[in-house]
């Protein structure tokens, strides 16, 4: 991809300004642009963002903040605002990354939970992620059939075992995983 | 028309099966019109033998006087609400319903054979009476449309026997979760496209899968969100001669069989050069799709929720064959970069904002649509949801893509000035419309002045639909365009400063466009009913809010909302209580 943006940065508008009139006359007067127009303000909801900051609407602003909604903009389709779904993403916001350490793995990992959409999601990516198979997940009985169980370590300091409570409360509570092996792991199965 | 002396009637020396023959070589609506109007024995023979018409608003002709013209009539397109409809500015019940044309039809002895309908309200009844009434009924496509069910279309596909396309584009369809796709007989095998995308409810897997496996002409697919992985797969199986596609559910494990069955199912699959759908997706389910990138003509990503910039950079580098690409801002100006680099026959982008509450927090700037411009030359038509825009890189774009037929910028934040100069956009807009001579559709945002619309009523001759908001200074502006935009068709306009003075000026304008919509400008009650009363053929209808039944008759109040068309068969009987027809 080449790498500088091919538009002149040396705006040289003069040049390229369309007019009417002779060339070499100069009828154009200084536009003062100004946002103030018969009271047609864009924000025509009440606005507490922009209360806050004394004015609203000015020409200055630079960080966008949250704006009031105004009825029909932006102009989407009311089909597309009623079935599109984002799922939060890099486009919405940092991910979660936890790390993800497995018993007898050299080294860590990182993944970013908020990638996925569901546990089978995540754990078949962390199967393939350190090759290896996880048993059927049940209430009762937790993994069963494999020697691994995915854990991980919750907000209290806790090491519980994935898959028991709702995925939004799972990524929102998770600070790292472990995948465990072995008898540790046989342990949890066992209806603690 | 009088012919002077007898050399010059050879043309008509043809007898009329001549003239129909040549006349049939004449398929576009314009051209087949300019025939119809060069003496009465032409009219006479284009009338009987036009099999095509198309209405652009519904209220603009009647169905008896549709019929009485055209009694070889087999293919209908109807559109109803105005534009701004899209965007919540018109109240539902506004109008625009199919029944009274189908009823009418159904009367007739025509023997319609497709109906194409565009924001239209359509009852299950008149699914039902459409499906009932003609023997030979193929198509029928609806888009944005409203008001029917699942049993209106279990009603079409029960009773269609030669149904070939049912083509369903973003509607709002009550799903009765019905067996609707089960309606079909299994005598029917005669489907080329099928597109049920905008349908939320579960449908029934088998009866999918066997009518797929039953109708070798399929050519067009498009799938909801119901449809799972695994029974994509097998439709795909079926179907290897599929054309265009769109998926429904597209998660699934990179590891498991499914997957693999579907990458070998895919890849039988030689003759894809439309895809779109993955209503639901993950980035890792991409790859499935490298094998049939390279042919792809039109991919559609902008229903794709979850994808990065970098899952969707990664896809599209396989496709470079791409004339049509639909996607979300989530691509980012790096992204437009790498379809700038690869996209090398692009013809037409839309980018769409994947945040849509309209917080202002698009992911594009006028840098990426610089790239595109400088990479696409064959660029010629535009939608782009944008953080920002300098005139700059719109002078840019304007030298780099002369042949814009379509151009639409959107800026989240309206009245955004060039954040480098903190000017309007003006100059840059005044590039596009000079530049881009066959240009056709504009639509504008950002700070804008008066300045613009002069620009536009100078240079854009062949502009036939304009869409302004938040724009302008006075009435002036409105004049501009429309003293000088000769092909105007469409104006819709809000929240300008524009009024009487712009709106009466010319009132025989108005009918030589389709229509002219104005809310939260200047206008008063007491202009448009100067218009109303100036103008008979046209009708100028005032919408109401409906809170605002108490609705003073004092013609110094401005008008909310003004929807104007021209019209051959007067005010319309069906408006409700809220829309006034002057």
């Amino acid at each position: 991809m080449e790498g500088s943006v091919a538009y002149e940065n040396d705006l040289n508008l003069e040049a390229t300004e369309l007019r009417l009139g002779l060339p070499g006359t100069d009828e154009r007067e200084e536009q003062t642009v100004s946002n103030v127009r018969n009271n047609k303000r864009p924000l025509q909801v009440a606005d507490e963002e922009c209360g806050a900051n004394g004015k609203s609407n000015t020409q200055n602003e630079t960080a966008p903040h949250a704006k009031a909604q105004i009825v029909g903009w932006p102009p989407i389709r009311s089909y597309r605002k009623n079935n599109f779904q984002p799922k939060k993403s890099e486009c919405e916001g940092p991910g979660i990354y936890v790390k993800v350490s497995m018993d007898g793995a050299a080294y860590l990992r990182k993944i970013d939970l908020k990638v996925y959409t569901g546990y089978p999601e995540l754990l078949r990516a962390l199967e393939n992620m350190f090759k290896f198979t996880l048993g059927e997940y049940s209430d009762r009985e937790g993994y069963k059939g494999s020697d691994y169980a995915p854990t991980y370590e919750d907000k209290d300091g806790d090491w519980m075992l994935v898959g028991d409570v709702p995925w939004e409360m799972f990524i929102t509570s998770c600070n790292r995983l472990r995948i465990m092996k072995g008898s540790e792991a046989r342990g949890l199965g066992c209806g603690v | 028309m009088f012919w002077g002396n007898r050399k010059t009637l050879k043309m008509n020396y043809f007898p009329d099966e001549v003239l129909e023959h040549v006349f049939d070589f004449i398929s576009s609506h314009k051209d087949r019109n300019s025939v119809s109007l060069v003496c009465k024995s032409w009219y006479k023979i284009e009338r009987y033998s036009r099999q095509r018409v198309f209405i652009g608003n519904c209220y603009s002709i009647s169905p008896e006087r549709l019929i009485a013209r055209f009694p070889g009539l087999k293919s209908l397109t109807l559109k109803g609400m105005p534009h701004f409809a899209d965007f919540n500015l018109v109240p539902h019940d506004w109008g625009g319903f199919v029944y009274p044309w189908i009823k009418a039809l159904a009367k007739s002895r025509i023997g319609l054979e497709e109906l194409r309908l565009k924001r239209m309200v359509v009852s299950d009844e008149s699914l039902e009476l459409l499906s009932k009434s003609f023997l030979n009924f193929k198509s029928l496509v609806l888009v944005s449309c409203e008001g029917f069910t699942t049993d209106g279309l279990a009603a079409i596909a029960a009773n269609c026997r030669f149904l070939r396309e049912l083509d369903l584009q973003e509607n709002e369809v009550d799903d009765h979760r019905g067996h609707w796709l089960s309606s079909f007989p299994e005598s029917c095998t005669s489907l080329v496209s099928l597109n049920f995308a905008c349908l939320k409810g579960e449908i029934n897997l088998g009866a999918i899968e066997r009518l797929v496996a039953r109708s070798p002409n399929l050519k067009s697919l498009r799938l909801n969100r119901a449809v799972p992985f695994d029974t994509l797969q097998k439709l795909l199986m079926q179907a290897p001669q599929l054309v265009d596609l769109g998926t429904g559910n597209f998660v699934h494990d990179p590891s498991s069989e499914a997957y693999n069955k579907l990458k070998s199912a895919i890849q039988r699959c030689k003759s894809i050069r439309s895809l779109s759908g993955f209503l639901e997706v993950a980035p890792h389910c991409m790859s499935a799709i490298y094998p049939i990138c390279a042919n792809l003509t039109f991919l559609n990503l902008s229903y794709a929720p979850g994808l990065h910039g970098n899952d969707l950079t990664k896809l599209i580098q396989h496709c470079r064959k791409l004339q049509r690409l639909w996607i979300l801002d989530c691509i980012g100006d790096k992204g437009l970069g790498v379809v700038a680099s690869t996209c090398k026959e692009l013809q037409e982008l839309r980018v769409f904002p994947s945040d849509l509450i309209g917080a202002g927090n698009a992911a594009v700037t006028e840098e990426g649509l610089v790239h595109i411009s400088a990479g696409c030359p064959k660029l010629n038509s535009l939608l782009y949801f944008c953080q920002q825009m300098t005139n700059a890189a719109l002078i840019t774009v304007a030298k780099n893509c002369p042949n814009f037929i379509r151009f639409r910028l959107c800026i989240l934040d309206p009245q955004k000035p060039d954040p480098v100069t903190n000017q309007a956009l003006d100059e840059g807009f005044g590039a596009i419309v000079q530049s881009c001579k066959g240009l056709k559709r504009l639509s504008l945002s950002g700070l804008l002045t008066d300045q613009v619309f002069l620009y536009i009523g100078m240079y854009a001759e062949q502009l036939e639909m304009l869409s302004i908001a938040f724009a302008g200074d006075s009435d002036k502006g409105m004049l501009y365009v429309l003293n000088g935009c000769k092909k105007l068709r469409k104006l819709e306009i809000r929240d300008c400063p524009f009024g009487n003075e712009a709106l009466l000026e010319d009132v025989g304008k108005y009918e030589t466009m389709r229509s002219l919509w104005m809310s939260s400008c200047e206008v008063t009650l007491g202009g448009c009913k100067t218009l109303a009363e100036k103008m008979p053929s046209l009708s100028v209808e005032i919408i109401n809010e409906i809170e605002q039944m108490e609705f003073s008759l004092d013609d110094m109040q401005k008008v909310e909302k003004m929807y104007l068309y021209r019209t051959l068969v007067g005010h319309r009987k069906d408006a409700p209580e809220f829309v006034w027809i002057l």
